[in-house]
């Protein structure tokens, strides 16, 4: 695999920093996956809506030399789903404080949102990543969460500015 | 194989619609993948079809097909890209109660030059399109993307997890 030859070796495991690695299904979990290399040397756990991805995870970090993620599952909703938002919005806070991350980075959306807000609240530095699909404007939850990120990304040169969100490169 | 996957969580009878008709008229195996139907939301009568599969089953339907056809969501085309597939996308419209916004427009313009997307606009596209992808057998040509985000990317990430 690319990326073998270059991973690192994870340090003791009361040194690592915890990383919550969070997004939706489909495309954001696609582009989550394809940031994992970021995250080598940490202790993660991957949240998402659905527990279909949890080997996929688990043999991602065996191929990368790295310790099992933790991996944790919320609700599915959108924005017009308000009594599934409210629940998803109470799992993602029993994640947080049951991962406690040092770290949080999001691909979206409504789940990415609550964890960057509360997260926030916890002490933890928090990065959202908008999806490369929004090439002409922003995500509506990533123009909500990203002013109270640490770190607000675009994947679209085009659409980034001075005090956020920046461009850093895109995951393809 | 023809693998039609359009997201999990709205219809898209345009494109589903578009691919029953060709699979109508041809004898090449179609497997479509149509998320969260309606009850007045077409059922195709003339390929194999399931609402939702696990990631396993994408997975291997993704492996064994020849042309993937998809709306133009960011999944279908990096997974496309990944396995070195040549994708058919149509984009959704929310100017039709397709999606939520245009982005997907936006989506399509941006990745029509990418060797291996190809773009219908509209349904009446696809299935010509579905012809001319299989007589040309690009599913050989192009070759897998790397599976990481660009390194640039990943260095500032990077960054950012570990400043303390």
């Amino acid at each position: 695999m690319v990326g073998a030859e270059h991973r690192t070796d994870p340090p003791a495991r009361d040194q690592r920093l915890k990383v919550l690695a969070m997004s939706s299904t489909g495309g954001h979990w696609v582009q989550l996956l394809r940031l994992a290399p970021a995250w080598d040397g940490c202790d993660v756990t991957y949240a998402t809506a659905t527990g279909d991805f949890r080997e996929r995870v688990a043999e991602l970090a065996v191929r990368r030399g790295q310790p099992a993620p933790g991996y944790a599952v919320f609700t599915d909703a959108n924005r017009w789903q308000k009594a599934k938002l409210v629940r998803q919005l109470l799992e993602v806070a029993l994640i947080l404080l049951k991962v406690r991350p040092d770290v949080i980075i999001t691909t979206g959306a409504s789940a990415g949102y609550f964890a960057i807000r509360l997260g926030k609240l916890m002490g933890a530095r928090c990065c959202w990543l908008d999806s490369i699909a929004n090439a002409e404007e922003l995500s509506l939850s990533g123009r909500k969460a990203g002013p109270h990120a640490d770190l607000f990304l675009t994947q679209w040169p085009e659409l980034a500015r001075p005090e956020g969100p920046h461009f850093r490169g895109a995951v393809l | 194989m023809i693998f039609l996957t359009i997201g999990t969580q709205e219809p898209f009878d345009r494109l589903v619609k578009a691919v029953d008709d060709w699979a109508a008229a041809h004898d090449v195996p179609v497997f479509g993948q149509l998320g969260a139907l309606k009850p007045e939301s077409h059922r195709p009568a003339h390929f194999a079809w399931e609402q939702f599969i696990s990631a396993d089953v994408y997975q291997e339907k993704l492996q064994a097909c020849r042309l993937l056809v998809a709306h133009a969501g960011m999944g279908s085309i990096i997974s496309a890209l990944t396995w070195g597939k040549p994708v058919l996308i149509m984009p959704r419209r929310a100017s039709l109660g397709e999606h939520r916004n245009e982005h997907q427009l936006a989506t399509a313009e941006k990745f029509r030059h990418r060797p291996g997307v190809h773009v219908a606009w509209e349904a009446a596209d696809v299935g010509g399109m579905i012809d001319r992808l299989l007589q040309a057998d690009t599913a050989a040509a192009q070759g897998g993307l790397s599976p990481e985000a660009s390194p640039e990317l990943i260095a500032a990430l990077r960054g950012f997890i570990q400043a303390r």
